[in-house]
C-alpha cells in the first residue's frame, strides 16, 4: 500500500475486507455456540478440549510467532497449570472455577523465571533450555506423589451444570470453557494490536534495532515468556475440567512439540489460528490412529508435512489471501472501478499491513 | 460496517436465547439401557496397541477369537458380540478419553477386560457415575474387589496381585524358609501392590526383603537398578514387571554373576514374549504361577478345551501365535464374560452387574480344580494359582492349585 493510499484511509478494497473478516468472526462465533446443540457429548468434549488446547496454543503464538522467542517447553506450563488447579480442587476443595486465576497466576511466575536464561541467550540455546524444562517436569510430578499422586495420576470431580442451567453436564462444560476462552483471545488480540504487540514484532525483526526505538528487550522478553506461561496455565485448568484426570504421561514432550505444530498449521503470528491448530492437533491424531492402529505416527507426520507444503502461512494465511481476493472482487463488481494493486498471493499479509499481523521470517518457508 | 456488527450481536443474542429456551439435549436416561438389542451385544475394551505395553494386544486377539467362536455358534441368546477396542498405548489420560468415546460416541453396552491398572484406576470413576459395567478388568490390582460399594460396576477377573504374592510367599516359606530378597517393581500400583502383599506375607517369617529397587513403566532400561540389586548379597529375586523389563532383568541376570532363585510374576511369565527373547537357557529355573492352561504343555495336548481353543484362534486370529499365553487369557476372560452374559436375566446393565457378582462356574481353559466364583460380599472371580518352573524349554506345574487365603 502507498504512503498516498495510507494516508487517505481506508481503501474500498480494505473497507470490504473488513466487512468480511467482521463477517467470519461472527460466522466462528455462531459455529462455536452452535456446537453443543448439533453435536453428541463426546464430540462435545472433544470440541471443549480443542477450546483448551486453542488457549495454550495462542499463548504459545504470542512467543514465538510474534516475538521470534522459541519455546519446546510449553507442555511443562501447561502440565503445571493443570495439576494446579487439580491439586487444589482435590486437596483443597477449592470450586474449579477459583483455580484458574491461581493456576494462570503460578505459571505467569514460572514463566518469568523461565524467561530469565532468555535475556542471555537466544535462538537454539534458548529452545534447548525450555527442551530440558518439559522433560522434566513429568519425573518430578513423579517424584512429588505425596502431592501429585505419581504416576497413578488424579482423579479430578468435573465441574457439573448447576441446577439452574438447562444444559447437560458436557455442554455446560463446553460453554464454561468458551466463556473462559474468549477473553483470552480478545485479550492476545488487545495485545498485538498495542504497544507491546509492536514492541514483540520489533524484536523479533530485529533486536538492536528494537533497543535502538527504545524497546526495553530485558522486560519485553520475561513478560512475554510470562504472559505465554501463563494462557499455558489457565489451558491446563480447562484441560483438567475437560479431562477430569491427571497423570505424568497427561504432558509427555509430545504436547509441547503439539503446540508447536499448532501454532505453525493456524498460522505464525496470528490470533485466529490457534483455533485451526487446536483442531488440528485434537482430531488428527485420533483420525490417524482410526486409520490403522500401527501406523497412526506415521499418518500425523504425514499429514503435518502435507499441511505445511499445501498451507504456506498456516490455515490463517489461506483464509487471508481468500479474504483478500474476494473483497477485491466484491468492491470491483460494487464499484466497477479498476482495481488499485493486483490480488496478493496466499501468503500476502494481512490488508491492514501492520507489523503486527504480517507472518514473520522465522519460518524458513 | 456498523450494519453488520448489528447481524453480527443479533446472532450471538439468537444463540443466547436458544441457550437460554432450555435446549439442552436429551440423554437417553432411564430407557433399556444402550448397547444392547435384541441382534447385538456391542462391548468396548482399551487396550495398548502401541507403547512399551503393546505385548498385551494379544489379550485383545485371543478375546476377539472367543467372542468371533461363540457368534458364529448362535451368539448369547442369538445376540452376536460385537467388541471394539481403542489404543490407549498404556497411558491412563488416553484411556479416560477411550472410555469416554466408548460410553458416549459407540454406545457400548459394557466395557470388558480394559486393559492396565493406572488405565482402570483412571477411568473406574466416570464409569461408574455412567453406571456402566467395567467388568473382568485386565489387571490384577486388589483395588478392583476391595470396596463393591464404592464401584460396584467395576470388577476384575486374575488372581489379584495379593494373592500371587501370597503364593509366592508360601512358597519360599516352604522351599527356602530364610531367604534374603531383592525386588524389582515397577512403580506403579500394579508394582506396589505386588510388592506390599508379599512383604505383608512374609511378617513374622524368616524371610527378608533386603533390596527393593522401582522404575517407571516409560524407563529405556533397567539396568543400572539390577546391578544395584545384584549386589545386595540377596539369594532370591522376585521380579514385579510387565514383559519388556521381565525379559530384561532374565537377561541382564544372565550377564552378571549374580544366581539367585528367581521369582517372575505371572505378568511377565511369557514363554513367547519374554523367556525366548532373554534366552531360554537364561529363563532354565525361573519360578512362577499360573491358573490357566499352558498350550506348550504336553499334557493338554489332547484337552478339549485346548484344542478348541486353538483351533478357534487359527481360525479368527490366524496370525496370533496359539502358544502366546495372553491369547489364552484374553480367550479365557472372554468366555467368562460370555458365561456372564448368558445368565443375565434380562438385556440391561444392571441385570449384567447381577449376572457378574453371582458367579459360579469352572471355564474349561483354567487350570483343573480353579473355580470362577464371586458373590456380593467377594469380588475376586479367581483366588488360586499353581507354582510353575521353567524347565529350559516350557513351564512345568509344580504342586497342587493353592487357594489364596483371603476365601474364607
Amino acid at each position: 500500500m502507498s504512503a498516498a493510499a495510507a494516508a487517505a484511509g481506508p481503501s474500498p478494497v480494505e473497507r470490504t475486507e473488513q466487512r468480511l473478516r467482521l463477517a467470519a468472526y461472527g460466522l466462528v462465533l455462531l459455529i462455536a455456540v452452535a456446537i453443543p446443540f448439533f453435536l453428541g457429548s463426546y464430540r462435545v468434549g472433544q470440541f471443549t478440549l480443542v477450546l483448551a488446547y486453542s488457549v495454550a496454543v495462542l499463548g504459545l503464538n504470542l512467543l514465538v510467532g510474534y516475538g521470534g522467542l522459541v519455546s519446546l517447553g510449553h507442555g511443562a506450563f501447561f502440565a503445571l497449570g493443570a495439576y494446579t488447579s487439580a491439586i487444589l480442587i482435590e486437596e483443597a476443595g477449592l470450586p474449579h472455577l477459583m483455580t484458574v486465576p491461581i493456576a494462570a497466576a503460578v505459571c505467569f511466575a514460572a514463566g518469568f523465571v523461565l524467561g530469565l536464561p532468555a535475556l542471555r541467550i537466544r535462538g537454539l540455546y534458548l529452545a534447548l533450555v525450555t527442551l530440558a524444562v518439559a522433560i522434566a517436569v513429568p519425573q518430578l510430578i513423579k517424584r512429588f506423589d505425596g502431592l501429585t499422586g505419581g504416576t497413578q495420576g488424579l482423579n479430578v470431580a468435573q465441574p457439573t451444570a448447576p441446577g439452574w442451567v438447562p444444559l447437560a453436564d458436557d455442554q455446560f462444560l463446553y460453554f464454561l470453557t468458551l466463556v473462559l476462552a474468549i477473553p483470552m483471545f480478545v485479550l492476545a488480540a488487545n495485545l498485538v494490536r498495542g504497544r507491546t504487540g509492536r514492541a514483540l514484532v520489533a524484536m523479533r525483526e530485529s533486536e538492536v534495532a528494537a533497543k535502538a526505538m527504545g524497546v526495553d528487550l530485558a522486560r519485553l522478553k520475561t513478560s512475554a515468556f510470562a504472559i505465554s506461561s501463563l494462557y499455558a496455565g489457565v489451558a491446563g485448568s480447562l484441560y483438567v475440567f475437560s479431562i477430569g484426570f491427571v497423570a505424568p504421561e497427561s504432558f509427555p514432550l509430545t504436547v509441547s512439540f503439539a503446540f508447536l505444530a499448532a501454532i505453525v498449521v493456524g498460522g505464525l503470528a496470528t490470533i485466529g489460528g490457534a483455533i485451526f491448530g487446536a483442531l488440528f492437533i485434537e482430531f488428527v491424531p485420533i483420525y490417524a490412529s482410526d486409520v490403522s492402529d500401527a501406523l497412526a505416527g506415521v499418518i500425523y507426520g504425514a499429514v503435518l508435512i502435507a499441511f505445511m507444503y499445501a498451507l504456506h502461512g498456516g490455515v490463517m494465511g489461506v483464509l487471508r489471501g481468500t479474504g483478500r481476493r474476494l473483497a477485491s472482487r466484491l468492491s470491483r463488481e460494487k464499484r466497477k472501478e479498476p482495481l488499485d494493486e493486483p490480488p496478493q498471493p496466499n501468503v500476502a499479509p494481512a490488508a491492514s499491513d501492520s507489523p503486527a499481523t504480517r507472518p514473520p521470517t522465522i519460518t524458513g518457508s | 460496517m456498523k450494519g453488520l456488527r448489528g447481524y453480527v450481536w443479533i446472532a450471538v443474542l439468537a444463540m443466547v436465547a436458544l441457550i437460554a429456551a432450555g435446549c439442552g439435549r436429551d440423554e437417553d436416561k432411564g430407557s433399556s439401557s444402550p448397547g444392547i438389542t435384541d441382534a447385538e451385544i456391542k462391548l468396548g475394551g482399551s487396550y495398548p496397541f502401541s507403547g512399551p505395553a503393546s505385548a498385551y494386544k494379544s489379550i485383545r486377539d485371543g478375546a476377539k477369537a472367543q467372542f468371533d467362536f461363540v457368534n458364529d455358534n448362535g451368539g448369547v441368546d442369538g445376540r452376536k458380540i460385537k467388541f471394539t477396542t481403542l489404543d490407549d498405548a498404556y497411558e491412563p489420560p488416553r484411556a479416560v478419553q477411550n472410555a469416554r468415546r466408548l460410553i458416549q460416541q459407540e454406545k457400548v453396552f459394557a466395557l470388558f477386560n480394559t486393559l492396565g491398572t493406572p488405565n482402570n484406576l483412571a477411568i473406574w470413576d466416570y464409569v461408574n457415575k455412567q453406571k456402566v459395567p467395567q467388568v473382568f478388568v485386565a489387571t490384577g490390582a486388589s483395588d478392583w474387589g476391595e470396596d463393591i460399594a464404592a464401584h460396584p460396576y467395576t470388577i476384575g477377573w486374575q488372581p489379584d496381585y495379593v494373592t500371587e504374592a501370597q503364593i509366592y510367599a508360601d512358597y519360599l516359606k516352604k522351599e527356602k524358609p530364610s531367604a534374603k530378597v531383592a525386588v524389582l517393581y515397577q512403580n506403579d500400583g500394579f508394582g506396589k501392590d505386588l510388592l506390599g502383599g508379599f512383604e505383608k506375607a512374609i511378617e513374622g517369617s524368616n524371610i527378608k526383603v533386603v533390596a527393593k529397587e522401582s522404575y517407571e513403566v516409560t524407563d529405556p532400561t533397567i539396568a543400572s537398578q539390577i546391578r544395584k540389586l545384584a549386589g545386595s548379597g540377596a539369594d532370591t529375586f522376585l521380579n514385579i514387571t510387565t514383559p519388556k523389563f521381565s525379559a530384561q532383568a532374565i537377561a541382564a541376570i544372565a550377564k552378571s554373576d549374580w544366581k539367585p532363585l528367581h521369582i517372575l510374576n505371572n505378568v511377565g511369565a511369557s514363554k513367547a514374549l519374554v523367556l525366548t527373547p532373554a534366552g531360554l537357557d537364561n529363563s532354565k529355573g525361573i519360578i512362577s504361577t499360573s491358573y490357566f492352561k499352558d498350550p506348550e504343555d504336553p499334557q493338554w495336548q489332547n484337552d478339549a478345551a485346548m484344542k478348541e481353543y486353538k483351533a478357534a484362534l487359527k481360525k479368527y486370529s490366524p496370525r496370533s501365535n496359539p502358544n502366546d499365553p495372553f491369547n489364552v487369557y484374553g480367550w479365557g476372560a472372554a468366555a467368562t464374560m460370555v458365561e456372564a452374559l448368558n445368565n443375565m436375566k434380562q438385556p440391561n446393565r444392571e441385570a449384567l452387574m447381577d449376572s457378574v457378582r453371582n458367579l459360579d462356574t469352572e471355564i474349561p481353559i483354567l487350570l483343573p480344580g480353579i473355580t470362577v466364583q464371586t458373590s456380593d460380599t467377594d469380588g475376586y472371580p479367581i483366588e488360586a494359582m499353581q507354582i510353575q518352573r521353567f524347565n529350559g524349554d516350557r513351564w512345568e506345574l509344580l504342586g497342587k492349585v493353592v487357594q489364596s487365603k483371603r476365601q474364607t
